[in-house]
């Protein structure tokens, strides 16, 4: 075990330079022109020359790349164009937001998909099978930002059940900083009407993110425990007197979960990616809306720096299923890595 | 069940004649989801062909104004009601078919089109190459598709043609993968050895053996992906980097009737409705096939 999840570690280091390669050539390769877009609009020929040099994107490419690789390592992820703040500083900033949306849509995903799928397998062509097809057929098809626009036209705008956006309302504060994410920080200083009104304010961001996602987790789900009910094991264990129910759960659900497990790590890197569409609805304040922003007025550094946090947040992810996996099932553990 | 016995049976080998295919589609048509897909991929298709002849007001998706007529409700001269210039709904939702089709096609297109022969090259011919092919692979799947067309958009500017070619650029990993993995197992089968042995050059063997059984699989996932490209590309316009007004797209199309809500209600309800329909209907079509054509990579 210790040598699989060696390897693996030394995988993500090698990904991980991988991506940084990746973002390099986005911003110093392709056609656009990092130092035209910082001197502005207005800027002449020779103020676009003084910073290109200043930049150092007149030298040659391999220098630029290591002075890139050196800059990442140093934290230096260059600066917002538009706020001239530290690209480093506003993602951690906003990073905890998305993390905590991220992280609560996907639990909800995980804990209503599961579940949703067993019973759709086991009931298996009654009403019950029947309404989860639809919702894991529609989960992922509708659009996630309109999904959101118009729980948000529903429910805050119509009923004014929920508020329509923002982390937090305008009459409450945050409190003061532990961990830096709002939910744990207001339970830890037992402030309940901030997390009162965190939570509400999470509702319909939580929901619109989640539900592409406990569509597709639902059907593999549901897949996996169709075929693995008809196992002979299976068979064997109800000959064997074994309650229905335990049968379910200990023994088809637990090899249900081995493809539904790397569904998960998919629909984890789904959301990192969907958060931008969501965050922009609900004005979440997160790295999402951060990087949006950043992409509509051409603020260059911000897009590079998300970028690169969300590839290493999936590249994480996907080592977190891999050791799950090698867990799991032994026979991983001796196959070599990918 | 019975779709998957008989694809067990006959899917692999390429020979197929008129019952075979007479087979195959009624084994499609038996399942009433995949019909259902069927009739609105078809439905979408047609519209997307005859939209500026059926729609009422074909100038409202070139620019027209008509502040007189805006922000109507839905109602017997405006179906979907009018938006913020007194475009009519309706017609540009209609056209908007035409420009979503061919957002999926050319995503999917390219993407094959790059995808397809590096998979091949990496799975059958393998060596340095291979190893380089899927490691860079490997690094565009580890990141989210969405950020990378983001991030290439930011780079490039907004605009539809910018989008797509950011969409493509970051689609074709999928394709690699799923062909290298389907060289590598058809690598091992005895036909081919048998057609190795038998002193058939690999250009043979990749284009008589390899490439015709991975014919399947690809189709599954490119009629999948028309979708998924469909609903990625209203979500670049959806933020105001793809299309730009006044071209009729549906995720531009939300994004400014988002600013209408909730009193108008229709203009960004409408063309979500529409997205969610094609989406649906390619992504049923996919599982139909898929189940039909290659039922042993479900899930």
């Amino acid at each position: 075990m210790t040598q699989y999840v060696l390897s693996r570690v030394a995988f993500l280091g090698l990904m991980l330079f991988g991506l940084l390669g990746l973002t390099f050539a986005i911003s110093h390769v392709m056609p656009g022109d990092p130092a035209r877009l910082a001197a502005g609009p207005d800027a002449n020929q020779a103020m676009v020359d003084t910073l290109r040099a200043k930049y150092g994107l007149d030298r040659p490419l391999g220098v630029q790349f290591a002075r890139y690789l050196g800059g990442v390592v140093r934290g230096d992820l260059g600066e917002s164009l538009r706020s001239r703040n530290a690209v480093l500083d506003d993602l951690v900033r906003y990073f905890p937001n998305t993390f905590e949306l991220v992280t609560l849509a996907l639990l909800l995903a995980v804990a209503l998909g599961v579940p949703l799928g067993m019973l759709s397998a086991v009931y298996k062509d009654t009403w019950i099978d029947h309404w989860t097809r639809i919702v894991s057929v529609s989960g992922v098809a509708l659009p996630a930002f309109w999904l959101g626009l118009m729980l948000q036209l529903l429910l805050a705008l119509h009923f004014g059940w929920l508020p329509l956006g923002g982390r937090l309302g305008l009459t409450a504060s945050p409190p003061a900083p532990i961990t830096h994410l709002l939910f744990a920080d207001a339970l830890l200083r037992g402030e309940w009407r901030t997390l009162g009104d965190a939570l509400a304010h999470a509702v319909l961001p939580v929901v619109t993110l989640c539900f592409p996602a406990l569509a597709s987790i639902l059907r593999v789900n549901r897949a996996e425990m169709l075929e693995t009910l008809t196992q002979d094991y299976i068979t064997t264990a109800r000959a064997h007197g074994f309650s229905g129910f335990r049968v379910v759960t200990r023994y088809a659900l637990r090899n249900a979960m081995i493809p539904t497990l790397s569904m998960i790590g998919l629909r984890y890197g789904w959301m990192l990616g969907g958060t931008i569409l969501v965050e922009t609805v609900f004005d979440w304040p997160g790295i999402g809306l951060y990087a949006v922003n950043a992409a509509v007025s051409s603020d260059f550094q911000p897009i590079m720096g998300v970028t690169l946090l969300i590839g290493l947040n999936f590249m994480l992810a996907n080592l977190l299923v891999d050791l799950a996996y090698g867990w799991l099932d032994p026979r991983v553990r001796r196959r070599s890595p990918a | 069940m019975s779709a998957r016995v008989l694809s067990l049976e006959g899917a692999e080998p390429h020979a197929g004649g008129a019952s075979e295919w007479r087979r195959y589609g009624r084994a499609y048509a038996r399942s009433a989801s995949s019909m259902a897909g069927l009739v609105i991929v078809a439905a979408f298709l047609v519209v997307a062909a005859v939209g500026p002849w059926i729609v009422p007001y074909p100038d409202d998706a070139r620019g027209a104004v008509h502040l007189d007529q805006k922000l109507r409700p839905p109602g017997a001269a405006h179906w979907f009601g009018t938006d913020e210039v007194g475009n009519d709904v309706y017609t540009r939702v209609v056209l908007g078919a035409r420009v979503s089709l061919q957002i999926g096609l050319i995503i999917t297109v390219v993407a094959a089109l790059i995808g397809v022969p590096l998979g091949i090259v990496a799975g059958y011919v393998g060596g340095i190459a291979g190893e380089a092919i899927m490691r860079v692979t490997d690094v565009f799947l580890s990141v989210p598709a969405l950020i990378l067309a983001l991030a290439v958009v930011g780079a490039l500017g907004p605009g539809i043609v910018n989008a797509m070619l950011a969409l493509s650029l970051v689609w074709w990993p999928g394709y690699v993968r799923l062909v290298q993995s389907k060289t590598l197992a058809l690598a091992q089968e005895t036909y081919v050895e048998a057609a190795r042995a038998g002193g058939a050059g690999r250009a043979r063997i990749v284009f008589l053996h390899i490439l015709p059984n991975c014919v399947s699989p690809i189709v599954v996932k490119a009629s999948m992906d028309m979708g998924t490209a469909i609903l990625a590309a209203a979500g670049l316009g959806f933020i105001g980097l793809g299309a730009q007004p006044p071209y009729p797209e549906w995720g531009a199309m939300i994004s400014y009737g988002r600013n209408y809500l909730p009193t108008w209600w229709w203009y960004s309800a409408f063309p979500g409705v529409a997205i969610y329909l094609t989406v649906l209907g390619f992504n049923l079509v996919g599982d139909g096939l898929r189940d039909l054509l290659d039922p042993k990579s479900r899930g």
